[in-house]
């Protein structure tokens, strides 16, 4: 099954395709485990895709493969239009810095850097402009997610909200091309998580950056416009999140018809 | 190149955050290296503040190198007539456009003082010798070429003959008699201190007013017990570039033989300490044995510093995962965490210096080390700072690498859910 951004063949080259990828991890004294099988993907810049799944689907590891973290057993992973397993390990990891950012369920603010010193962080990476005014550019983006009065703040003086602004401050620091988001608002409240996704839609979409979601949360998934599934490392169209989707832009036109 | 240079800032500034958050964990880990620096470098330090010491004394006695000294001696072992030898010297001096040179005439003379008349041993010398044997004086001056023209001969007198009389001030043109058949009267212009061993009062005359003062007396040295003032013949030394020695020696062998004709020779040779220590340092083996205990010290401070940088790289690895996934390369993660050792270790290696340099040039220390013998106390060692600042350094490098090459293995995805 293919599931593809685009039913368009002649559109712009996707950012990430994946063509029947497994992973499988060896384990002692046991047959190796499958974690993925047979998945097929691609994502072209600009696409929002949720991908929702049960605990042990796969999903993290799907995400480590998406960002160049891990490598496919099988099947192929290109990113950009280059296999993945041509990249050296310092191209991968500049790749990754550059054209990749992370948002965690758990934040992984740095501890004892400050909001600014850790906005900052990705740009330590970077090269010319983007390193030497780093400081300017990390003032500017937490300034962006409304925290420009907080940049001399510790992460565990932060609320949860704050520190997750922090993390998307940070993962778009860099201006990413694709978002990897795992469970971002996992370790929020109701109301706190919906104005973090509010605010990565809103930074998604400003940049043109693919934003794909990894959520168990179907309310979350459901802000995507393609709706992924993965159970037992199968991944497939899911059509109970496009109806919930569907829902809620019904209940979004007739509350603003009334 | 870009890349080069934003790497290498890039990883300072990372280094330096990790030691500033983790300063009170990195500054006990410190302290033992900087200790170690510090004693390495005062070890260097005050080892150039002893040698110089050492070196001064030995040029004190023996000259500076290179010293070279004329002996002539007729076959049947008398002297050589004195106006021959003035004549000769004195050719050879211009000749070879000697600046530094000086007779030297070891005698003893009688001197007044107010408990009694009593001998004292006397040097004739040229005003030169005072450069070339480095005479510290503590009060007054060294002869002046202005000292010979003087009628009434000027002396230094050591710090013993200047308490038997009195210590009076010098401003005040104190004089001294000195006894011969004709009594002198001699103006003190200088008072030189008295080294430790030395228990008798000393002076020094130029030697043209010596030879003044005994001319009337050599003629009759008959009892050697009441000679007030009997001298042999003077030595004749040369202060010239080391570099020179040996052919100033060939030609002046050749020049003051042939010179002085048949029936005589003459003996020209090197005096000074660098010609029989062959350069060697004489606090050596002190020096490697307090430099061997602070090497351990060092060591032992690494080990601690390894200690504890693995124990926190457990609690790192997550923070490493995370940087990774922000793009940074293995190569980055290693020179990062090498580097915040190396950025701590040469911090402590500059306070241990910055202590070192206080310590040596204590002026406590520097007279205590220096035993009232040096005139010129050498400046702070600059290899010294070099020593520690570098020994600073490779313990940094060193005790970085293990957990570098820790850091280096972590799994980003594990890191990052650890």
């Amino acid at each position: 099954m293919t599931l593809d951004s685009s039913a368009d063949e002649t559109g712009p080259q996707p950012l990430l395709e994946l063509t029947e990828v497994t992973r499988t991890v060896q384990l002692i004294d046991a047959p190796p485990l499958t974690i993925l099988s047979g998945v097929t993907l691609s994502v072209s810049v600009g696409d929002r895709v949720s991908i929702v799944g049960r605990s042990g689907s796969g999903k993290t590891t799907l995400l480590n493969l998406l960002g160049l973290l891990d490598n496919p057993t099988t099947g192929e992973l290109l990113f950009d239009g280059r296999p993945a397993r041509s990249f050296s390990g310092a191209e991968r990891d500049r790749v990754r810095g550059r054209d990749v950012g992370f948002i965690f369920q758990q934040f992984n603010l740095l501890q004892g850097r400050t909001a600014l010193e850790n906005v900052m962080t990705p740009l330590l990476y970077a090269e010319g402009r983007q390193f030497w005014q780093r400081s300017r550019i990390a003032s500017e983006m937490l300034d962006r997610v409304g925290l420009g009065h907080r940049l001399q703040a510790l992460p565990d003086r932060l609320s949860g909200g704050e520190q997750q602004r922090v993390a998307i401050a940070r993962s778009l620091v860099r201006g990413p091309r694709l978002i990897l988001a795992d469970e971002p608002t996992g370790a929020l409240d109701l109301e706190t998580g919906e104005a973090v996704m509010d605010l990565i839609d809103d930074v998604a979409r400003a940049s043109g950056a693919a934003l794909v979601t990894i959520t168990h949360d179907p309310a979350i998934a459901a802000r995507a416009t393609r709706h992924l599934r993965l159970d037992h490392g199968v991944l497939q169209a899911d059509a109970e999140t496009a109806a919930l989707a569907r829902g809620t832009t019904r209940e979004l036109t007739a509350g603003r018809a009334t | 190149m870009n890349r080069l240079l934003s790497n290498l800032v890039g990883a300072f500034v990372e280094a330096w955050q990790e030691v500033r958050i983790h300063k009170t964990r990195v500054m006990l880990s410190l302290i033992g290296v900087a200790v170690a620096v510090c004693a390495i470098t005062t070890v260097v330090g005050l080892g150039a503040v002893a040698q110089q010491a050492t070196l001064e004394q030995s040029e004190r006695q023996s000259g500076r190198p290179a010293s070279v000294q004329v002996y002539a001696s007729t076959f049947d072992g008398s002297a050589p007539a004195p106006e021959v030898m003035k004549e000769v010297w004195q050719t050879a001096l211009e000749r070879y456009e000697i600046t530094y040179a000086s007779r030297v005439t070891p005698t003893s003379q009688m001197v007044q003082f107010a408990d009694g008349a009593a001998s004292v041993a006397t040097t004739g010398v040229d005003v030169p010798y005072g450069t070339m044997h480095r005479v510290k004086m503590s009060e007054g001056s060294w002869f002046t070429d202005a000292d010979t023209a003087r009628l009434a001969p000027a002396v230094l007198v050591n710090s013993i003959f200047y308490d038997r009389i009195g210590r009076p001030d010098l401003a005040t043109h104190p004089t001294t008699t000195l006894l011969g058949d004709r009594d002198t009267t001699a103006v003190i212009t200088g008072v030189f201190p008295a080294q430790g061993w030395e228990q008798e009062p000393a002076m020094y005359l130029l030697t043209d007013s010596l030879t003044a003062l005994a001319a009337p007396v050599t003629a009759a040295p008959t009892d050697a017990m009441s000679a007030v003032n009997y001298f042999g013949p003077p030595t004749y030394e040369l202060w010239v570039p080391p570099e020179l020695a040996d052919p100033i020696i060939a030609a002046l062998q050749r020049d003051v033989s042939a010179a002085l004709g048949d029936g005589a020779t003459a003996d020209v040779y090197r005096t000074d300490y660098a010609s029989w220590t062959g350069g060697e340092d004489p606090y050596l083996s002190l020096k490697l044995l307090v430099g061997g205990v602070a090497g351990l010290v060092l060591l032992l401070g690494a080990l601690g510093l390894v200690n504890i940088a693995l124990v926190t790289l457990k609690q790192r690895i997550r923070e490493i995962g995370i940087r990774r996934s922000f793009g940074a390369t293995a190569g980055r993660v290693f020179f990062s965490v090498m580097m915040e050792s190396v950025v701590a270790t040469v911090a402590a290696g500059i306070v241990g210096v910055i202590a070192a340099v206080l310590i040596v040039k204590n002026p406590w220390i520097e007279g205590l080390i220096g035993q009232g013998q040096v005139t010129d106390f050498p400046a702070f060692p600059v290899e010294a700072a070099i020593i520690g600042l570098v020994s600073a350094t490779a313990v940094g490098a060193l005790a970085g690498l293990v957990p570098a090459l820790v850091a280096v293995r972590v799994k980003v995805i594990d890191a990052i859910r650890y």
